[in-house]
């Protein structure tokens, strides 16, 4: 069988999902010998590659960068899989959704609490443009499972892994999808 | 009093007539997942989680509130029951400002275990994210309206358990809110007992304790100081 092509990406979360996923430990070792990790925030890798198999996406949508490349992610990838919470729901990321839009939570953050220089960040090309409105990965794109979780448990992560590497179709059931 | 029989879930049950399609199941060992019904207070009939399938009519009724007839067949766990209960744990979602990870009920809370229960693990509509309040004037107790599911648990535990009727709702349709008194701060409220019913009762974490959260502790300081005072200077009142 071939080894999957499996890749990992970062949007609108802590990285939390990604510290969970290394906290898989040891059986690091095992899924490097079923899997090639072919993009990840963990290694230097710029480029979202061709033909992944399989993808977990830990975030939600929050800015205009992560609305551009979750499309590339989704037309690279066969299984787009959303990893944790964030992904899932919206979650923390969507905290503010409440407030209307991005702009109070900008606000407070660079005018009302910084003691130096309080300004706005405006830099085009740099600094992406935040949504008004953060929003569950399937919102959108099409997302083929979902691995909930703040963030999944390492043992709720590797059954999902070997379901993928299995070749078998994941949706998790009971414990597996509690969120938070 | 008169015996009713009648099937649930192919099984021929017997229970008396005043009782409810919940009741004579959960007699059997039959569980029909709830989550506004509280034993020993009265059905409200709204979270509709409990909608079970009656032989001969096209209507799901609550079996919280229906009773028992003779010769009735009831299913509680189809195909179509399922599809409807995880809709409507999805609405609840949705409705409100859910947020887990981040709730103090994470883990202890009936509205996250429903969805665990009806297979929920995204939510396939549209969020709200409703401008919700919190309030924290009571001494002992807060209400955070972002998780309130409009159960009226709290509404029926304060009236029938503890005679106060502190709460009530006001508003309507997606408005709807549960209040103290005339809508007033909770901490200015003339009839609540604090006793905490109404927290006991909430099956998610909109009425918590007040201090069980992160850097809420109050080490209540002062009363250490009156009683050093009291004993030292005799100082009995403050």
């Amino acid at each position: 069988m071939a080894r999957l092509k499996l890749a990992t990406v970062w949007l609108g979360g802590c990285s939390g999902c990604h510290m969970s996923f290394l906290d898989l430990d040891e059986w690091l070792i095992d899924l490097a010998q079923l899997a090639d990790i072919v993009f990840t925030p963990i290694m230097d890798r710029k480029v979202y590659p061709e033909n992944v198999d399989a993808v977990l996406v830990e975030g939600a949508i929050a800015n205009e960068d992560h609305f551009e490349f979750i499309q590339d992610v989704r037309e690279r990838s066969k299984l787009l899989i959303s990893f944790g919470d964030c992904a899932v729901t919206g979650n923390v990321t969507a905290f503010r959704n409440p407030l209307g839009s991005a702009l109070p939570v900008l606000e407070r953050s660079y005018l009302e609490l910084p003691d130096l220089d309080p300004h706005l960040p405006v830099e085009p090309g740099i600094v992406p443009r935040l949504l008004e409105r953060v929003v569950p990965v399937h919102a959108v794109v099409k997302v083929d499972a979902y691995l909930p979780g703040c963030p999944p448990p390492p043992d709720r992560i590797r059954l999902a892994l070997e379901t993928l590497v299995a070749g078998k179709p994941l949706e998790l059931h009971g414990k597996d999808i509690k969120f938070g | 009093m008169s015996v009713t029989t009648l099937t649930i879930d192919g099984k021929l049950i017997s229970a008396s007539q005043d009782e409810t399609i919940l009741d004579a199941a959960r007699g059997a060992g039959i569980q029909i997942p709830t989550l506004c019904y509280v034993d020993g207070l009265s059905a409200h009939g709204g979270c509709r989680l409990c909608l079970v399938e009656i032989g001969g009519s096209s209507r799901l009724q609550p079996a919280c509130f229906m009773k028992v007839a003779e010769g009735m067949v009831v299913q509680t766990d189809t195909e179509k029951l399922r599809e409807y209960r995880k809709m409507i744990v999805e609405l609840l979602f949705a409705e409100g400002n859910h947020v887990c990870s981040i709730c103090v009920a994470n883990g202890n809370c009936e509205l996250q275990t429903q969805a665990m229960d009806v297979g929920m693990d995204h939510e396939r509509l549209d969020y709200t994210y409703p401008q919700r309040q919190v309030d924290l004037s009571h001494e002992r107790f807060g209400i955070d309206h972002n998780r309130c599911i409009l159960c009226t648990r709290c509404v029926r535990a304060c009236d029938e358990l503890e005679g106060a009727h502190t709460w009530d709702v006001a508003g309507r349709g997606s408005n709807s809110k549960v209040v103290t008194d005339l809508n007033q701060p909770w901490g200015d409220s003339p009839t609540c007992t604090s006793c905490g019913k109404c927290f006991m009762a909430c099956p998610t974490g909109a009425i918590f304790k007040q201090g069980a959260t992160v850097a809420e502790m109050d080490h209540h300081r002062a009363k250490l100081e009156f009683l050093v005072n009291a004993r030292e200077k005799k100082q009995w009142h403050v």
